[in-house]
C-alpha cells in the first residue's frame, strides 16, 4: 500500500492530460515550418494557448510558453529587471521559493541588483507596511510567491499590487494556481504544467500588455520572449489541465490536520490555519528529525516531505520556517503534507495510523542528525 | 536484519551494500553530508561528499533496488572533525580526521540515530573484519587484504559499537576484486579514483588550509639545549620527523641532517635535531578505549603489536595501564621492543594481538629513546 502525500512536489498526471498528451506527441510537425504539417501544430499550439491565455485572464500573445515553473520565474524577474534599468532594486519575501531566491542572489552577484528582502510574520504573511516603506522610483519589481509553497498560507498579493502601483509585481504562481485566484494588476504570473495535473518540463509565464522582458534563451524567435522549437504535446498537456478543476481536497485536509492533531498533540500546524492552500497541512514535530520521520513514515509506504525538494536531497532547516522565526531545533521538526486528485479518506487514515509510532521513534533518534 | 549501509558514493561501500543485499538483508542507503556548501564535482582523487558523490550512491542505490535517503551530519561534522582537526593542530598535535569521524560520527551520531530508528547495524565498505572471539564476543579484526586494511582507523571502536557493525568487504583478498566485482554489478563507478587525504580540504594542501585557519606567524627554531638556530614562517607548518624545508643556513656540528623533534605552538617555536632523537621508547595516552573484550589484567604488561599510523607496520611492544604520572588518571603506557619513529602526540597508537584490534590510545606524550646529550 503506497499513500502518496506529496501532490505539491508533484501530482500524478492526470488521465485527460495523458490522453492528449499522447495523441499530440503522435502529430509530425514543427509549428515554426509553413507547410501542412507545421500548420497543423502550429493549430494546436495556438490552441492550447488561447487555453492557457484565457485561463490566466490574459491574451494569447501575453503568454510564453517555457521549460516549467523555474524558467518562467528567471524569465520573469530577470526579464523585468533587465528591461527596467537602470531600476536595480527588487522587493522580495525571505520566504521564496529557491528558483525566486538564488535568481535574486544571482542577480545581486553578477547584475548589481539589490535586493530588500521584505519580513514575513510567524504566519508566513508578507509584511505589507515593510513593502510599503520599501518602495521607491529605483524598484524594478516586486516578487512573490500566490501562495507559500512549503507552509500553504495565502499572500495578499491583490494588497501588494495596490502597494506597488506602476511597479510590475511577478506572481510565482506555481503550487497555488487553482487554489487561489489571480488578483487583477500582475505584471507577470509563473505557472507549471506538473502540479497541475500536466508533464514536467512545461510551463508558462502570462505578461500583462505593457510589461516587457528581456529574454534568457536566444534563437529562432519563435516566441517574442523566448527561442526554442515550440514543445506542441507540452503545450497541449497544460492547456488540458488548466481545463480540469482542482480537486476538492479541503475537507480532507481538514481532516487530516485534526487527526495528526488529536494523534500528536504538541505537534504544531504551521502557516495560516485558516487561509491556506486548500491541499496543504504543514507541520513541525518538537524533539523530531524531519528526516527521521520521514524515512520512517516512507518505510510504512507513505511519502511525506520536509519542505520543498532540493540538490542532492540534503535537507536542511527550511529558510521559510526561519523567515517566519522559528528556531533552528524546531525547524528541523518539520514535516509537510499535500492532498490532490485520487487523495482518499483511506490515505489520511493510513497517515493517522502510522504517524504516532513514527513520531515516538523519531524523537528517540532525537536530533542527532 | 535491517542493515543501513552507509554509501559514500565510492565504490568500496556501494560493493559493501551489494553484498550486504545478496546476503538477504533488509539494506536502506544512506549517504552522510558533511558540508553544507558540498563542492560540485569530484576533482582528481580527491575529497568527498560531493553532489556527484551523492549521485552515484544514489544510482547504486536504485540499481539494487533499495531505499536511499541523504542524511545531514554537517553540523556535527564541522564540530567535532574539523574544528577538532583545527584545534588539534593549533595544540601542536597530529590529529587522524578520518578516525575522529568514525568514532563521532560514523558510529556514533549515525549508529546511534540508526540503531534508533530500527536498525540492527551499519554496514560500511571499510576493510576490516568483524570475528567472533572464543567468548561470543565480537572481535575486530585485520582485513584479509594487508594492504588495504583498515581497522588501524576502526581502532576507535568499543563492544558497543562493533556490536552493531557490519564489514562486507573484510574477507575480500584485494581492492581490485572489489572494483571487478563494482563493474561485474554494472557499477558505473566501479573505475572511479579512491578517495584519500582529508575529504574536507579539497585541493589536498593541508598546511595552506590550516595556515587559513589558523594563522602562521614567523618564529624560531630551536636545538635541543634551547639555543636558536634559525627562524620559520608558522610552527604549525612542521611535522615530526620533517626533514626538508627547514632552511637552517648551516649544518650542525656534526653535518648530520636535523630532524623536526617538537612543535611547540605556544612558543611558536620547532625544535629539531638527529635523526636518533626522533626514535621513541615510550608512547602514552589517557584517552584509549578497548575494542571489545578488554585484557583481563591490563595492569600487568601484556605483548602486543602497536601501530601508529594508517600505513604504518606494526612492531612488537609492551602495554600496560599505569596511573599518569602527576594526574593519576589511568594511562594506556606502550614500550616498543625496538624504538620507533615518526610518532607525534595527537596520533593515534593502535595496539594489536595478531590480526585482533585489542583497543587504542591517542598519544598525549612520548619519551625519547635518546636522551639530550649534557
Amino acid at each position: 500500500m503506497a499513500v502518496y502525500l506529496d501532490h505539491a512536489a508533484t501530482t500524478p498526471m492526470r488521465n485527460e492530460v495523458l490522453a492528449a498528451y499522447v495523441a499530440a506527441l503522435a502529430i509530425v510537425g514543427n509549428p515554426s515550418s509553413i507547410h501542412s504539417f507545421g500548420q497543423q501544430a502550429k493549430g494546436m499550439l495556438e490552441s492550447a494557448r488561447e487555453t492557457v491565455a484565457a485561463a490566466l485572464g490574459v491574451d494569447p500573445i501575453q503568454v510564453t510558453f517555457t521549460s516549467g515553473g523555474t524558467e518562467s520565474i528567471n524569465l520573469a524577474i530577470k526579464g523585468l529587471f533587465w528591461s527596467r534599468a537602470p531600476r536595480n532594486r527588487i522587493l522580495a519575501t525571505r520566504a521564496e521559493h529557491h528558483a525566486t531566491i538564488d535568481a535574486l542572489e544571482w542577480l545581486e552577484r553578477h547584475e548589481g541588483a539589490v535586493i530588500d528582502w521584505i519580513p514575513v510574520d510567524a504566519l508566513g504573511r508578507i509584511d505589507l507596511a515593510a513593502l510599503e516603506a520599501a518602495m521607491g522610483d529605483d524598484v524594478a519589481l516586486v516578487t512573490t510567491l500566490l501562495a507559500n509553497n512549503e507552509v500553504g498560507t495565502v499572500q495578499p498579493v491583490a494588497e501588494v499590487v495596490r502597494i506597488a502601483g506602476d511597479v510590475p509585481v511577478h506572481v510565482d504562481a506555481v503550487g497555488a494556481l487553482g487554489q487561489v485566484p489571480l488578483p487583477a494588476g500582475l505584471a507577470a504570473v509563473s505557472i507549471s504544467a506538473h502540479k497541475l495535473g500536466g508533464p514536467v518540463g512545461v510551463g508558462a509565464l502570462a505578461l500583462a500588455r505593457g510589461s516587457v522582458v528581456t529574454p534568457l534563451i536566444h534563437g529562432g524567435n519563435q516566441q517574442p520572449y523566448r527561442s526554442g522549437t515550440q514543445d506542441v504535446a507540452g503545450a497541449v498537456a497544460l492547456a488540458t489541465a488548466l481545463t480540469l478543476p482542482h480537486p476538492d481536497v479541503a475537507a480532507l485536509r481538514d481532516r487530516l490536520v485534526a487527526g495528526v492533531l488529536a494523534a500528536v498533540p504538541d505537534a504544531v500546524l504551521r502557516g495560516d490555519p485558516v487561509d491556506r492552500l486548500s491541499s496543504n497541512a504543514h507541520f513541525t514535530f518538537p524533539g523530531c528529525e524531519g528526516d527521521s520521520l520521514l524515512f520512517l513514515l516512507d518505510a510504512a509506504g507513505i511519502s511525506a516531505s520536509t519542505g520543498s525538494a532540493c540538490q542532492a536531497g540534503v535537507p536542511e532547516a527550511s529558510h521559510v520556517l526561519l523567515a517566519m522565526g522559528l528556531d533552528e531545533p524546531t525547524a528541523r521538526g518539520a514535516l509537510r503534507f499535500t492532498l490532490g486528485h485520487g487523495s482518499t479518506d483511506a490515505d489520511v487514515d493510513a497517515l493517522l495510523a502510522a504517524l504516532p509510532p513514527a513520531v515516538e521513534r523519531a524523537r528517540a533518534a532525537g536530533l542527532s542528525g | 536484519m535491517k542493515i543501513l549501509a552507509a554509501m559514500s558514493g565510492g565504490v568500496d561501500s556501494a560493493v559493501a551494500a551489494a553484498r550486504a543485499v545478496d546476503a538477504g538483508h533488509e539494506v536502506v542507503g544512506v549517504h552522510l553530508a558533511l558540508s553544507r556548501q558540498p563542492g560540485t564535482l569530484r576533482t582528481g582523487s580527491r575529497g568527498c561528499c560531493t553532489i556527484e558523490d551523492s549521485m552515484d550512491a544514489q544510482r547504486v542505490a536504485s540499481r539494487l533496488g533499495i531505499p536511499y535517503y541523504v542524511w545531514d551530519f554537517s553540523e556535527r561534522f564541522k564540530a567535532d572533525v574539523v574544528d577538532d582537526f583545527v584545534a588539534e593542530y593549533a595544540a601542536g598535535r597530529t590529529p587522524n580526521p578520518c578516525m575522529r569521524c568514525n568514532e563521532r560520527i560514523k558510529f556514533a551520531a549515525l549508529l546511534e540515530k540508526a540503531v534508533a530508528l530500527g536498525f540492527d547495524a551499519v554496514a560500511t565498505g571499510h576493510y576490516a573484519s568483524i570475528v567472533i572471539g572464543p567468548d561470543g564476543q565480537r572481535e575486530l579484526h585485520r582485513a584479509a587484504d594487508w594492504a588495504k586494511d583498515q581497522s588501524y582507523v576502526l581502532g576507535v571502536l568499543t563492544a558497543e559499537q562493533l556490536a552493531h557493525c557490519m564489514f562486507p568487504l573484510g574477507s575480500t583478498p584485494s581492492k581490485a576484486e572489489v572494483r571487478a566485482e563494482a563493474a561485474e554489478r554494472g557499477f558505473t563507478l566501479a573505475q572511479k579514483p579512491d578517495s584519500h587525504d582529508i575529504c574536507f580540504i579539497p585541493d589536498g594542501d593541508t598546511r595552506g588550509w590550516l595556515a587559513d585557519k589558523v594563522g602562521a606567524e614567523p618564529g624560531e627554531i630551536l636545538d635541543r639545549s634551547g639555543a636558536v638556530i634559525g627562524s620559520h614562517e608558522g610552527a604549525l607548518a612542521f611535522t615530526v620527523g620533517q626533514r626538508k624545508g627547514l632552511n637552517i643556513g648551516y649544518p650542525a656540528d656534526d653535518g648530520r641532517p636535523r630532524f623536526v623533534l617538537e612543535v611547540r605552538p605556544k612558543q611558536n617555536a620547532v625544535v629539531v635535531g638527529p635523526r636518533e632523537a626522533l626514535a621513541v621508547g615510550e608512547l602514552a595516552g589517557s584517552t584509549f578505549s578497548w575494542a571489545g573484550r578488554a585484557p583481563d589484567a591490563a595492569t600487568t604488561p601484556f605483548d602486543v603489536e602497536v601501530q601508529v599510523r594508517a600505513h604504518a607496520d606494526p612492531v612488537p611492544a609492551i602495554a600496560r595501564l599505569a596511573p599518569h604520572a602527576t594526574t593519576g588518571a589511568p594511562e594506556l603506557v606502550i614500550r616498543p621492543a625496538q624504538p620507533i619513529e615518526g610518532v607525534a602526540p595527537g596520533q593515534t597508537a593502535v595496539i594489536y594481538d595478531g590480526t585482533r584490534v585489542i583497543g587504542q590510545c591517542t598519544i598525549d606524550r612520548t619519551v625519547s629513546a635518546a636522551p639530550v646529550p649534557v
